[in-house]
């Protein structure tokens, strides 16, 4: 049987096939990886003008009360999430985690407070858990539907004038704004976010309308369709974790330096503290640290560092105190960068550690993380 | 003589030292390269030990060595800039000469039309 039989396919794949994309199988879908302009000048691109990205794979969640009443809804998400949920306002999005019993992460998502209602998105390897974990804790009190709709990313410094040409208002929004649009006459979900480091926007569109809207956004000159390579280049340059390399089941959110995610309200001695799973270990990370620590890696070479290389202290290699969990070149960083976790002790910005590279031990210093400066507009 | 081997590499055969590289193709499904690591001049390797790596922004690939011998030189000058590989693969773009063990050997490998048909 053909392997590629069984893979799911997004509204836009026929178009990615008509774009000359090499496709590859990533989280059960059959993905662009490239298009014929490589890796490389994808990336350069997304920083320098306007990158449009399929991440349609990714699961759209209405998590709504059956109160119909948005409180409602934002206590029951807030008992699986240490984030900050009833003191979003009507159309702010925010950063978030499904913790479990241990403190470690199931996966990673953006929650939005959208009219009466959350709107989630979460990663496409996990959808199927998320959902099941949503019903399962808290499906008695809320209603909690998959929608069927493509998801797009418009990123760079040109998305914003390249959707206002569809949408004028659009210039109006802030990072992390959440409006419902009409974009080429089709009715539109666009939050001011992304994952690449850049300004841009993601764009929810019905399933039916994708390859409309789609097309329209990539006859602009400015805007190129990019793959999941550059994609993971761009969010990698950025800082920001991949659920499954960076943060899993064996991570906690203090570990994985994402304190910034968990506001007040659920911190201890907040107006709604703990109340999440694994908010114990959660709690007292928040207060006292974690015994580990992700933190940016910058090879000292030209040789790239890779997820999964062991992390150590000294150049001999005889102690191993952590591995790298992502790791590549940064194209816009012009040299290899990476993450990883590191003992406490070796967590801070300068220090060196070495990297076992093809038996050899490479060195690399703790860097400070994005390893470009993001141009969210704030 | 210009041989071809099932992985992806080229030789052109000069006497008993076949200067060394990778296809075109191989280039293509690769993408743009950001890190090549070369092998030590007097190093003997056998066929398909990893001679030379090779990275793009995603990923590191080996460069396996085509038959057995001993390395004559390198060329650096894809080691200060990868995209030569990208730009010349089947020329400036070489990576190292190997002095065969066996000058017979090379009869095994493809020539360049059976390398054609593999990768049509």
């Amino acid at each position: 049987m053909d392997d590629t039989a069984a893979l799911k396919k997004t509204p836009l794949h026929a178009l990615h096939l008509q774009l000359g994309a090499r496709m590859v199988p990533f989280a059960g879908y059959d993905m662009p990886v490239q298009y014929p302009a490589g890796v490389m000048k994808e990336h350069l691109h997304t920083r320098a003008e306007a990158g449009l990205f399929d991440v349609s794979h990714m699961g759209q969640v209405i998590v709504k009360a059956k109160s119909g009443s948005y409180e409602d809804a934002a206590l029951a998400l807030e008992s699986l999430v240490p984030v900050d949920i009833l003191g979003l306002a009507e159309g702010r999005q925010r950063y978030g985690f499904f913790t479990d019993d241990t403190g470690c992460i199931l996966d990673d998502l953006m929650i939005t407070h959208l009219d009466d209602h959350l709107f989630v998105v979460v990663n496409a390897a996990c959808k199927e858990a998320d959902v099941a974990h949503l019903q399962a804790h808290i499906g008695d009190q809320c209603d909690i539907t998959v929608l069927d709709r493509a998801l797009i990313a418009l990123q760079g410094p040109r998305a914003v004038e390249v959707l206002a040409e569809l949408w004028a208002d659009v210039a109006a929004m802030k990072f992390m704004d959440v409006r419902h649009c009409r974009l080429h006459d089709v009715s539109c979900l666009v939050s001011r976010s992304g994952y690449s480091g850049e300004d841009g926007f993601e764009i929810s569109i019905p399933a039916d309308k994708a390859v409309d809207v789609t097309m329209r956004l990539l006859e602009h000159p400015d805007v190129q369709a990019i793959g999941l390579g550059a994609r993971d280049s761009l969010r990698l340059e950025a800082g920001l974790c991949l659920y499954g390399n960076d943060i899993d089941t064996t991570t906690s959110p203090v570990e994985a330096a994402l304190e910034w995610a968990m506001q007040k309200a659920r911190r201890s001695n907040g107006a709604r503290a703990g109340g999440f799973p694994g908010s114990g270990r959660i709690l007292s990370e928040l207060e006292n640290g974690a015994a580990r620590r992700r933190v940016g890696l910058k090879p000292e070479g030209k040789a790239p560092v890779r997820g999964h290389a062991k992390l150590y202290a000294d150049a001999e290699g005889k102690v191993e105190i952590g591995e790298v969990t992502s790791g590549g070149f940064g194209p816009s960083a012009e040299s290899p960068v990476a993450m990883g976790y590191v003992p406490v002790s070796h967590a801070a910005v300068g220090t060196q550690v070495y990297a076992e590279v093809r038996g050899k031990f490479l060195p690399v210093t703790v860097s400070a993380l994005p390893f470009v400066t993001p141009t969210y507009k704030r | 003589m210009l041989k071809f081997t099932a992985e992806h590499e080229w030789l052109q055969l000069d006497g008993d030292v076949a200067t060394v590289g990778i296809t075109t193709y191989a280039v293509e499904q690769l993408g743009d390269l950001v890190f090549v690591e070369l092998p030590e001049i007097g190093a003997s390797f056998s066929k398909n030990d990893d001679a030379a790596t090779v990275e793009s922004v995603k990923a590191a690939s080996e460069v396996y060595c085509p038959l057995d011998g001993e390395i004559t030189a390198v060329n650096e000058a894809i080691v200060a800039d990868p995209s030569l590989v990208n730009s010349d693969p089947q020329g400036a773009g070489w990576f190292f000469k190997l002095k065969l063990k066996n000058l017979a050997d090379a009869d095994g490998l493809l020539d360049e039309a059976a390398y054609q048909e593999l990768i049509a």
